[in-house]
């Protein structure tokens, strides 16, 4: 039975364009204008959802985006498949489909419902009490709560939707396009200044738009009439900028602001390809005003939260935007005159309305004349204690007040009804204000609170500054705008403002029942099931503070944060604790204010533009020649280059034992170099490093570790001596910017008087390193012109030359232990000397090899890498490098944490190297190093750092860290696995070539 | 984001800089002189205050150049910018 619930053709709803839509498998219509919310209620729909822990019933409360309950999930395809969206938000559109989210088998038949009924052992805290003991249940309670408590579904395949991020900057930034938004936002544009004016909802007008009463008059005309002229003539005029569906999500600090533009999702699915869904608004403004307005309070009562319970105001705009009765007979509770604007427009509308129960005892006012006058009964002073029907609201149970708030007394009233409209009065939407820092002051009068200090250049105005009715939105609104906009005139000086609303209001944060608390479900926080009870059973267990309260209860804690009842957990929580309002403070709003699709987070950044990767000029070869990349900070490095059917590991055997008989290259594009001159260039380095430099002769290299102040390695490489005052140092890969960034510090901060210029030259050569015993050979096949002899080009020592007139710089040094040249050439020539060098080295079968084999072969010689083998608590000395540690020096940076009573100690985890007993069992990185697995409890002493099978030695080696280790060469020691205990013995970190004979080959 | 007036290239957003914590911790001139604690002093103990603070920054990704600033911890407010070397402002 499906009822015709449109009562009189609204003009923002097109009647002529029907839409038909899928809720919960069933088709239904709607047209143009609707929200999900006000098709589903046309079509006499309330029960959308089940609540999160007790799975009662839940139906649609609000018109927008503070809707607790009617969240839904929209579409079924996997990848566009989206979790809670809001069904007072959503337009429709033709193909939508839309779910009940948490009902399992479906919303009207619910299993998880039975919680309701064990609800009394379900209490604030529950799940903290509950599901932390014993620890070994875990898993069972998580299959629990996953299976009953689920909010909605993921997409699991890719977004197959457009994003992007936009920079606006503006003079004026007006956010919230009610009364006072479109006042501001026209004050400004005409005043010259460049302004954008954003609103969450499709139309500008906000509340005042729809409105139609004698009642509220501004010169004369009914105040929605005055309006509409004041929004067509600000879409006229050029420096202001107005954009529909896009939401403010965040206020940060200096007036940076994050806004999602919402641009297809009211589309029908086949006019969306190729357009973009969301937009995110950077925006920075030099000036905000926020005309946020302001959210309609629920009233905290027994079983407040049945289908067919709205606020009030939600009401009042689904008949007049929508033309939809959401009920046929009609209760309003309330505890202020919102509610007889209500009635009003519902009997406009020839909507019944059955009765207004106030909590207020002696009140008058023109509205509630007219009231009267339509034979509506009024109840001052009563309350509603109860309200029944299950899956609807039928019937609600009213009492008097007491004099003091505090109980109800008389005898029971019922009345049948099937809508029932609260309100609570008003909550300024002071979100953003907070957000971006301003402080808010409780005003005590109507219990509001309403920002206070600002912190940016920024003004808040209308009802979300707690100016309510519209005499007091319009009374002061020039002055303010003049004296924010620093301008002499406005339009709206002399207002005529007619408005017949009576501002008192009676306060009761948590209303009486005639039953004990222990008995009532007063909800406070509806997505998140959490009631009056719930907070004062936390203030009884010791809670004080709200941020306490807030995570013990869960309030305000689901996707609406709470937007409705944050003020009441405060309220109660003040009267209970018997503390004052003001004193209590807020809990903290935090961005984005609705939620965010992930997409628009991302934005374009996705894929392959995620981040920024760098390439060598080598690159392409790499490809061409099948190499598998290692990520490096943003480098992509070859990792190794596998043969027809070779995996990594017979690659890295490969590559290592070639290059340690004939010949292999690597690209070394990536290390970090750093050009150094000036004339304190060579004092400099003396500083830096941990050896000393002023004696390096021009022509030699050296090896240098460089420490933080607090004595631990950070970075290590080789530096040359290019000229007097010229060196050129290499860096780790991806310790390149942070070196630099260093440096620069101490050279600015500590030494401005050194006369040195540092300039990062890592992009501007190609670095290409031939090793192993013929490298010498095919190096003199590539630049014949230079003596390679030992005695003249011996190891550490550096030669400018030329490859067919391209200059460039040969090094010989060696990651690998093994003879090694590097030549530094012009970025741009890279490609051909690697060609060059491929050439030339064909004859001795040269193999290019990857980052994985340049890392076993410097384990094999027990060379570090700074990262792997140390981890920021190593000193040198750790690292059994005391060799490279100047005793001379006077000072260096970290010299003089070397010797702190902490960094002298000898069980410090100290760098050792790891021969396994099955030479063929490889370990595993990061396993742990014990010496007896069986004591319990067992000693950690330390864990490998690098391990590798050498191919060179035919077996298995590794490097890790051991308290005291240094002093333990020989001992053995355990790598406890899952199933296995691995033995080991400790040896000297450098598994070949003690001597160097193949480095100075 | 803070807007922050680099003092050589102008006003920029606060992601092209890097905070670099406390401003005027002089390294000590002679390091070796110094007992453990004298030097734990120097290396660790910083003061965080919640309120008016000297802080160094580097605008890393423009000129990388050190300067040091003045700001309210508690509300964000840089209340002055000024070069290395040069004198914090009293007021
Ligand atoms: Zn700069």
């Amino acid at each position: 039975m499906t009822k015709n619930l449109r009562v009189k053709s609204s003009k923002f709803i097109d009647e002529t364009y029907k839409i038909s839509f899928k809720f919960n498998n069933k088709t239904y219509y709607g047209y143009k204008g609707d929200t999900l919310a006000s098709a589903l209620l046309a079509n006499g729909i309330h029960l959308v959802g089940r609540s999160f822990k007790y799975h009662r019933p839940r139906g649609i409360m609000t018109a927008g985006s503070e809707e607790p309950n009617a969240i839904v999930q929209l579409h079924k395809n996997t990848s566009r498949t989206e979790p809670n969206v809001r069904a007072t938000e959503i337009e429709i559109y033709e193909g939508l489909e839309a779910s009940s989210q948490n009902c399992w088998p479906s919303v009207n038949f619910d299993i998880g419902g039975i919680n309701n009924f064990l609800s009394p052992v379900l209490p604030a805290g529950f799940y903290y009490k509950t599901f932390m003991w014993p620890a070994s249940f875990w898993e069972k309670y998580e299959y629990f709560i996953r299976k009953s408590a689920g909010l909605g579904k993921s997409p699991t395949e890719p977004d197959p939707d457009m994003y992007e991020h936009k920079y606006i900057h503006c003079d004026v930034l007006v956010i919230g396009a009610g009364i006072s938004g479109i006042i501001a936002a026209k004050t400004s544009a005409k005043s010259g200044f460049k302004t954008l004016l954003l609103d969450e909802k499709p139309y500008l007008g906000g509340s005042t738009i729809h409105q139609n009463s004698e009642h509220f008059k501004i010169n004369n005309q009914i105040s929605s009439s005055w309006l509409e002229k004041e929004i067509n003539e600000i879409k006229k005029i050029d420096n202001l900028k107005i954009k529909t569906r896009t939401s403010v999500a965040a206020f940060h600090g200096y007036n940076f602001l994050l806004a999602r533009e919402n641009l297809t999702d009211h589309l029908p699915l086949h006019q969306r390809d190729e357009k973009i869904r969301h937009r995110l608004l950077k925006i920075r403004a030099k000036k905000v005003i926020c005309a946020t307005g302001s959210l309609e309070r629920p009233l905290i009562f027994d079983n407040n939260d049945r289908p067919g319970i709205l606020l009030s105001s939600a009401i009042e705009k689904y008949s007049n935007l929508f033309g939809v009765a959401c009920g046929q007979k009609n209760v309003l509770f309330t505890n202020n005159d919102s509610a007889y604007e209500t009635a009003i427009s519902l009997f406009q509308k020839g909507i019944n309305v059955e009765a207004i129960i106030d909590n207020r005892e002696e009140v008058d006012s023109k509205l509630i004349k007219e009231i009267e006058k339509n034979n509506i009964k009024i109840y001052k002073g009563y309350t509603v204690n109860d309200t029944f029907g299950y899956k609807k609201i039928k019937k609600i149970s009213i009492m008097q007040l007491s004099k003091d708030g505090q109980k109800v007394v008389g005898s029971k009233i019922s009345i049948d009804c099937d809508c029932l409209g609260m309100s609570g009065g008003w909550t300024p939407a002071v979100h953003l204000f907070t957000q971006s820092g301003g402080k808010l002051k409780f005003r005590d009068d109507d219990q509001v609170f309403i920002p206070d200090t600002y912190p940016s250049d920024q003004i808040s105005i209308g009802s979300c500054n707690g100016e309510f009715t519209l005499d007091e939105i319009l009374t002061g609104i020039s002055k303010k705008l003049k004296n924010f906009l620093n301008i002499k005139k406005t339009e709206y000086e002399n207002l005529e403002i007619q408005s017949h609303f009576n501002k008192t209001k009676r306060n009761i944060w948590l209303l009486p029942s005639d039953k004990i608390m222990g008995k009532t479900k007063p909800f406070i926080d509806y997505q998140n099931d959490a009631t009056a009870k719930d907070i004062k059973l936390a203030l009884r267990e010791g809670f004080r503070s709200i941020e306490h309260v807030k995570r013990y209860t869960t309030t305000g804690m689901g996707t609406d944060q709470g937007k409705l009842g944050n003020m009441h957990a405060l309220g109660i929580i003040s009267e209970t604790a018997g503390s004052r309002m003001g004193e209590l403070g807020t809990t903290t709003f935090r961005p984005p204010y609705t939620p965010l699709t992930f997409g628009t987070i991302v934005g374009r950044n996705v894929g392959e533009y995620f981040d920024i990767f760098r390439k060598t000029p080598i690159h392409d070869w790499h490809v061409e020649n099948k190499a598998k990349f290692e990520n490096v900070g943003q480098w992509k490095r070859a990792w190794f280059y596998p043969k027809e059917n070779e995996g990594m590991h017979e690659a890295v055997q490969r590559e290592s034992k070639a290059a340690r008989d004939s010949a292999g290259i690597l690209d070394a594009s990536t290390l970090g170099k750093i050009d150094i001159q000036g004339t304190d260039a060579s004092e400099f380095l003396n500083r830096v490093y941990t050896n000393a430099w002023s004696k390096l002769a021009i022509g030699k290299c050296r090896y240098g570790l460089m420490l933080n102040e607090d004595g631990m390695v950070y970075d290590d490489g080789v530096t040359t001596r290019l000229d007097e005052n010229h060196y050129i140092m290499t860096t780790t890969t991806g310790g390149a910017a942070t070196v630099l960034g260093k440096l620069e510090d101490y050279l600015q901060t500590e030494w401005p008087e050194l006369d040195v210029y540092l300039t990062s030259v890592t992009d501007h050569y190609a670095t290409i390193s031939v090793c192993g015993p013929n490298s010498k050979k095919i190096i003199s096949k590539v630049i014949p012109e230079i003596d390679l002899s030992d005695e003249k080009f011996p190891h550490m020592s550096f030669k400018n030359a030329k490859i067919d007139k391209v200059k460039c710089r040969v090094m010989r040094i060696s990651f690998t232990g093994e003879q090694s040249y590097e030549i530094n050439v012009q970025a741009n020539y890279g490609k051909s000397v690697w060609d060059k060098c491929m050439q030339a080295g064909k004859e001795f079968n040269i193999t290019p090899y990857g980052t994985e084999t340049m890392h076993l072969l410097r384990a094999e010689k027990g060379y570090i890498i700074v990262g792997q083998d140390t981890d920021a608590t190593m000193t040198p000395i750790d690292l059994q490098m005391d060799w490279i540690v100047s005793k001379k020096k006077y000072d260096f940076i970290g010299k003089r944490s070397l010797y702190r009573s902490d960094t002298i100690r000898e069980d410090r985890k100290q760098l050792i190297g790891l021969v396994t007993e099955n030479p063929k069992e490889v370990l595993e990185e990061g396993a742990q190093i014990v010496a007896d697995a069986n004591k319990s409890p067992v000693e950690m002493l330390g864990h490998i750092t690098s391990s590798y099978y050498s191919p060179n030695l035919e077996k298995s080696i590794a490097l890790g860290v051991v308290k005291g280790g240094k002093n333990m060469m020989g001992q053995n020691l355990i790598i406890p696995m899952e199933n296995k205990q691995i033995k080991v013995t400790v040896t000297d970190p450098v598994f070949l070539d003690k001597e160097n004979k193949r480095l100075n080959a | 984001m803070f807007l922050i007036h680099c003092p050589y290239c102008g006003e920029r957003e606060q992601s092209e800089f890097k905070a670099g914590g406390e401003a005027h911790i002089v390294r000590p001139k002679q390091p070796t002189e110094l007992s453990d604690d004298q030097w734990a002093e120097y290396l660790f103990m910083r003061k965080n205050i919640k309120g008016v603070q000297f802080e160094r920054w580097v605008h890393t990704h423009g000129c990388r150049k050190w300067f040091n600033m003045v700001r309210d911890t508690s509300n964000d407010e840089i209340k002055a910018i000024y070069k290395m070397g040069e004198k914090p402002p009293t007021k």
